[in-house]
């Protein structure tokens, strides 16, 4: 249990994908305009990550590990393949019910909702777990059982939607700055980022 | 049409200033920030991605008149992750250290939006020659970006490039310091930001 708050706490901390990985940034720069919509796309970004991990984890330690199908085969390089199809199913499946449950979150998220489907924080998290699973079981960072799994994807997936929305936040706020003209949009952004990046760090020496 | 006619420079030169993949169509940020702490895995992922977007390019051109509409994008998605398996093997038997710097970052290629973008932008209207151009041209303009953020970082971070100790020893017994932010996550971001500033600044003219 304890291993699991651990692993729950660290990912959306110390192991955050925009702050300390940069994962899912192109969707996160596009999105951050305002609150709801970055709510909205981190919450989506949540349930594919809690669904896609564990499926993963299933993927990795019950086919493509070594020894799994055949002894003596190790199949991991066919993990990028497999990985892929199962984020664009699952992402397709999210899509239909988002369209049919909250029209209007699906007009508000348009394009990007299909485009989950090539998140890097998706991929990502299930290319860490899979990294993950070969560490050192006593580490705080080890996946070792498909609770972890789960643990390990809610967290990235809160600490996702944390970044989302207070990037949100501060883009409402930032509308009523003076910004030099070359440094609008994109190049203040950045920069905001990297402050809160910046930020973050005081949480990295942090034991739970 | 010639191979190397006006049109097909302008799609080649482009991408790496008017129309540079990262400072001005915003793809492809992700990867580009997290290997960039030092220059040699800046360049070995640069090349890459600029491999992988030009190959994929070549064959989704040369078969888009047979993909279906409905389920062109899990047909790029396959043919993106074979070529980068391949890509990754490859690194693996080759240059392992570096495979494992860049971990899972060369994995991660497959998601990377500059692919996607230029496969449904570019590729699927037109020939697999320009499309060809057109890969290597947004792969080394993305490329560029990471060489420049990379460089700056190992140079102030550690006062070195590609491994060579560039600041002598004696700066160091003066008084010099590295500078030890530039290698924490946070500063790509500012420096990538700063990039983009000097570029619209000076640059790049809005249309």
């Amino acid at each position: 249990m304890e291993h699991l708050i651990n692993l729950f706490f660290r990912s959306i901390f110390v192991d955050n994908m925009i702050f300390a990985y940069f994962l899912g940034m192109c969707s996160y720069l596009a999105v951050s305009k305002n609150v709801k919509t970055s709510l909205g796309l981190g919450l989506a970004v949540t349930f594919v990550l809690l669904i896609t991990v564990p499926v993963d984890y299933f993927l990795q330690t019950k086919v493509l590990g070594p020894d799994c199908l055949v002894s003596g085969v190790d199949l991991s390089y066919l993990s990028f393949i497999l990985f892929i199809a199962v984020i664009a199913g699952i992402t397709q499946l999210v899509e239909m019910v988002v369209e049919k449950y909250s029209p209007s979150l699906y007009s508000a998220l348009g394009i990007f909702l299909p485009l989950i489907a090539v998140n890097c924080a998706i991929m990502g998290a299930s290319l860490f777990m899979q990294q993950r699973i070969l560490m050192d079981p006593d580490s705080t960072q080890s996946i070792v059982s498909v609770w972890d799994s789960i643990a390990y994807a809610i967290g990235s997936g809160l600490g996702w939607t944390l970044a989302i929305v207070s990037m949100g936040a501060i883009r409402e706020k930032m509308e009523y700055c003076n910004v030099p003209k070359p440094l609008q949009g994109l190049g203040i952004t950045f920069i905001t980022v990297g402050l809160m990046a910046m930020a973050m760090l005081c949480f990295s020496g942090l034991k739970f | 049409m010639a191979l190397f006619s006006k049109q097909n420079k302008e799609i080649f030169c482009n991408p790496l200033n008017l129309d540079n993949p990262i400072m001005v169509q915003v793809l492809g940020i992700c990867s580009s920030l997290a290997v960039t702490s030092l220059l040699k895995p800046a360049i070995v992922m640069g090349l890459a991605v600029t491999i992988i977007t030009a190959f994929s390019n070549v064959i989704i051109a040369a078969i888009r008149n047979t993909i279906p509409n409905r389920i062109r994008i899990i047909v790029q998605l396959v043919v993106v992750a074979a070529l980068v398996t391949i890509v990754s093997q490859i690194l693996k038997a080759v240059a392992y250290d570096v495979s494992v710097q860049l971990s899972v970052y060369v994995g991660l290629i497959i998601t990377n939006c500059i692919l996607m973008g230029r496969l449904e932008a570019f590729a699927m209207t037109n020939k697999p020659w320009p499309s060809f151009l057109d890969g290597v041209g947004n792969g080394l303009g993305y490329a560029l970006i990471l060489v420049i953020v990379g460089a700056l970082r190992e140079f102030v971070g550690r006062g070195s490039l590609l491994g060579f100790q560039l600041i002598p020893q004696s700066a160091y017994d003066a008084g010099y310091m590295n500078n030890g932010m530039m290698t924490m996550s946070a500063m790509a971001l500012i420096l990538l930001g700063c990039v983009i500033w000097v570029h619209r600044a000076y640059f790049y003219k809005e249309k």
